[in-house]
């Protein structure tokens, strides 16, 4: 296995998380089931006449993409990868309404164009002007995570190049709003923060973005490396255990040096068994951490937690309100993360402080 | 020359046929799969022209024994039937022998049943099972569940390369022995969402479309799903499998220059066919036949022509053919679906040809295969483009 | 005459999302595409629409848009003898 070093990163998220000298010291508290991100000024990342035909998630996208680049120093990147659950929603959900209300007429191009998964990747491209490898990965909660597992292929093959690595999701007005139809997001609004007592079936749903950029070689900027990563499409919460005791293993690491799990709870009743089932067996004296509470879930929210991993390395400390149980780490060096939806698309990564 | 990664297996669907011998007997016998839309409700339906596969979802759910509450969109149903095929062409019982991947490639996934019951899951509840099914990911989550399949599953969604881009990271990953086995490939369903969509760019025909002609009016969509089963070395040999060929160059490139539309040199396609030939450790002269993207559209066909000359020299292109006029542009599944094409070329060793081809075009005096012709072939290149300046290669070999 | 260039103007701006564009600030000899208001060939295909929808003049080939989508002044000549709505 070749070495994989996160040099750069960037967040967007429903929390003040796109100021790079912030690391959650402040805390919007989000009162219902649905929320939006709370944005950079795009104007500064984005030309006018670029920006008008630009959804939210391109906005967010290009965005990211482009402080990313900038915390790790690279101008042009060898290859670009997005991962999107949705993609591009609120385009897709205009397009599909226009057609469905005026009967297949008087359409215009521009959403249909804006509308397609690659979108962000293309527009990226388009920006920096990059010829590069451009892939779009579509998977459900592990869309960020497979398109992280062909960054590292493709650092294995040549490890000198830069890999800018993406994850996207956005709200649409009413095809999130199915999703409280068919119960994956809360019939009711709740207070966002305490999520994980909600009790009731479902989640809370956001939007995000994060970027990264991912080399063979560890640089100045090294914000982490990231050992290995591994994507399951479909476990039950007993063979996920065997599953990560066996990529534990793979890198020569038992539990007692991890430092912190960070687990992607929802606060669905119906699933987080998956997590309590590791809370209380494996990872019982690991100091544990969530975060859905303050930023939702969406596709791609798990990649909150590489970009948390990578502010806990920097910082060397953990906001509390991150904490879920009382073990806490004496330091903080290796990171697991975990993540599952609808028991579906898990994805473990392992990160070390380098 | 790179060994390449080995094809253990192949099957299609499309509007030429079911499975893969009846695509070879109407590619062999030249009769085309475009038509009039019979089966998909839309407005444009004697307006536009469509390589439609003429069974309905019913008929498709019967033959894969669905149970009737399924959430089986067209494309998850359409991507099964041909992910069985290959499975059972590569003689594999038991999928979770060897490591074993999926990947699949879809354009917009399962906007066929999205499209039409959005307007009724606020008020019936009746069809609400189909809203997780409009995400790309789910559509291949369906095809790997049935197939059983539980490890690694990926879709790429890059419009028109993703399943050429499918194959290609499943190469990679076989090649860098991460997995031992990966089924790869694309599906996609006609719907009025595609439709609507490239018919705002004003880039479909009402007529058989004519790839590389002068007088090209754009292209016709069309449907379908392809997969192919690759595998290590290591199972080729313990296992003593028949090989179908190998995936031995593969490339992808941007072309930077607009959202849809190509550059006017071809840059992207340029750079992938480049790659490709390198990674294979090919020469251009070493290429038998290239099956074209080839969509019909001005501007495509322009671009592509452009990049092969620059890659070939215009005196020195070698033969190519669009098989495009045949089934359609079946969107995503198209780099599958031509992936199968070109195994079977290989095998059989025939050309298939570009159909409806009259007049040559004025930029350049490339001029396409037009009939069946035998020819003894070693080395075929597949193009596959999409929105978002998406190009990417494909080399095969025996 | 003049009203039918004023409401293009204000057609194209919302239906182009051109937002730092004031209707004032278009002449109407000014070129659309290119160097003028750097329209594409995009928003020709929208144009293309809006043709349709507002002014039941239906294009069958998008290279017609061309000529047509000169400025402000030619559009408005071609829409006031085309026109059926």
């Amino acid at each position: 296995m070749s070495d994989c070093y996160i040099n750069g990163i960037a967040n967007i998220s429903a929390q003040p998380t796109s100021d790079p000298n912030l690391f959650l010291d402040e805390i919007i508290s989000h009162k219902e089931s649905i929320f939006r991100s709370h944005d950079p000024n795009y104007k500064e990342y984005i030309k006018p006449a670029a920006m008008r035909r630009m959804s939210k998630s391109v906005k967010m996208g290009v965005t990211a993409a482009s402080m990313a680049l900038k915390s790790s120093g690279v101008e042009m990147p060898d290859a670009i990868i997005t991962g999107t659950g949705m993609g591009c929603k609120q385009d897709s959900e205009k397009f599909l309404e226009k057609i469905l209300y005026d009967d297949e007429q008087f359409l215009t191009p521009t959403l249909f164009i804006q509308s397609t998964h690659n979108t962000v990747g293309g527009q990226v491209a388009l920006g920096l002007g990059c010829k590069a490898y451009n892939l779009t990965y579509v998977q459900g909660a592990a869309s960020f995570e497979t398109s992280l597992i062909d960054a590292q292929l493709m650092l294995s093959e040549e490890s000198e190049k830069n890999v800018l690595v993406g994850g996207i999701d956005e709200v649409a007005k009413n095809s999130t709003l199915l999703h409280k139809l068919d119960g994956q997001i809360k019939g009711d609004d709740i207070n966002v923060i305490d999520l994980f007592n909600s009790g009731t079936g479902g989640t809370v749903h956001s939007e995000g973005a994060t970027f990264m950029v991912l080399s063979g070689e560890k640089t100045e900027n090294s914000y982490a490396k990231m050992v290995d990563i591994e994507t399951i499409s479909k476990a039950s919460e007993v063979e996920i255990k065997d599953i990560i005791e066996s990529f534990l293993d793979r890198q020569g690491v038992t539990m007692d040096s991890v430092d912190a799990v960070v687990l992607g709870n929802n606060g669905d009743i119906g699933y987080d068994h998956y997590y309590e089932n590791l809370q209380t067996s494996i990872f019982s004296n690991t100091e544990q951490l969530c975060y859905k509470h303050l930023i939702g879930d969406y596709p791609v929210a798990s990649s909150f937690g590489f970009w948390l991993g990578c502010k806990i390395f920097e910082n060397n400390r953990v906001p509390s309100i991150l904490k879920v149980n009382e073990v806490s780490a004496k330091k903080y060096d290796t990171i697991l993360l975990y993540n599952q939806y609808l028991g579906k698309n898990h994805s473990i990564a392992l990160l070390q402080r380098c | 020359m790179s060994k390449g990664v080995a094809i253990t297996g192949m099957g299609i669907i499309s509007s030429i046929g079911n499975n893969v011998e009846e695509n070879l007997n109407a590619l062999k016998s030249v009769s085309h799969g475009i038509s009039r839309i019979d089966l998909l409700e839309t407005r444009h339906r004697d307006q536009i022209m469509v390589g439609e596969i003429k069974k309905t979802n019913n008929d498709l759910e019967r033959e894969l024994g669905l149970n009737p509450l399924n959430s089986f969109s067209r494309t998850a149903m359409l991507g099964t039937i041909a992910a069985k095929e290959a499975l059972a062409d590569a003689q594999i019982s038991d999928v979770n022998e060897y490591r074993t991947g999926f990947i699949s490639g879809t354009s917009v996934g399962g906007m066929d049943t999205t499209e039409k019951y959005y307007l009724q899951y606020p008020e019936s509840e009746e069809n609400r099972r189909y809203i997780k099914a409009q995400h790309a990911g789910y559509t291949t989550q369906s095809v790997s569940n049935y197939l059983g399949i539980h490890g690694y599953v990926s879709t790429i969604s890059t419009a028109c390369s993703s399943a050429a881009n499918a194959i290609m990271l499943g190469a990679r990953m076989i090649k860098a022995g991460k997995i031992d086995r990966m089924i790869v490939g694309g599906t996609d369903a006609l719907s009025k969402f595609t439709i609507n969509g490239f018919g705002t760019l004003m880039i479909l025909s009402d007529e058989e479309c004519t790839p590389f002609d002068d007088n090209r009016k754009g292209l016709n969509l069309g449907e379908a799903a392809a997969f192919l089963v690759l595998e290590s070395d290591e199972i080729v040999e313990k296992e003593n499998k028949n090989i179908l060929g190998r995936v031995a160059g593969w490339a992808n490139a941007n072309d930077a220059y607009h959202q849809t539309a190509s550059s006017s040199d071809g840059e992207g396609a340029y750079l992938a066919m480049k790659k490709a030939l390198k990674i294979a450790g090919l020469k251009p002269q070493d290429i038998d036949y290239v099956n074209a993207h080839g969509t019909a559209t001005p501007n495509n066909d322009l671009s592509e022509g452009v990049a092969m000359t620059r890659i070939f020299g215009e005196e020195n292109t070698p033969v190519f053919s669009s098989t495009k006029a045949f089934t359609g542009h079946t969107l995503a599944a198209a780099g599958s679906v031509e992936a199968v094409y070109s195994l079977l070329s290989l095998r059989e060793n025939l050309i298939f040809p570009n159909l409806n081809f009259k007049t040559k075009m004025k930029e350049f005096s490339l001029v396409p295969q037009t009939e069946l012709i035998p020819k003894e072939m070693k080395t075929i290149l597949s193009n596959s483009f999409g929105f978002g300046g998406n190009c990417s290669t494909l080399i095969f070999t025996k | 005459m003049a009203e039918l260039k004023e409401e293009l103007k204000e057609k194209i701006i919302e239906q182009l999302s051109l937002e730092d564009v004031e209707v004032s600030e278009i002449g109407d000899d000014d070129p659309l595409f290119g160097d003028g208001l750097g329209l594409d060939s995009i928003d020709a295909l929208e144009l293309i629409v809006l043709l349709e929808k507002d002014y039941g003049i239906k294009l069958k080939d998008p290279k017609e848009g061309k000529a047509i989508f000169e400025s402000i002044k030619v559009m408005a000549d071609y829409i006031s003898k085309h026109r059926t709505k």
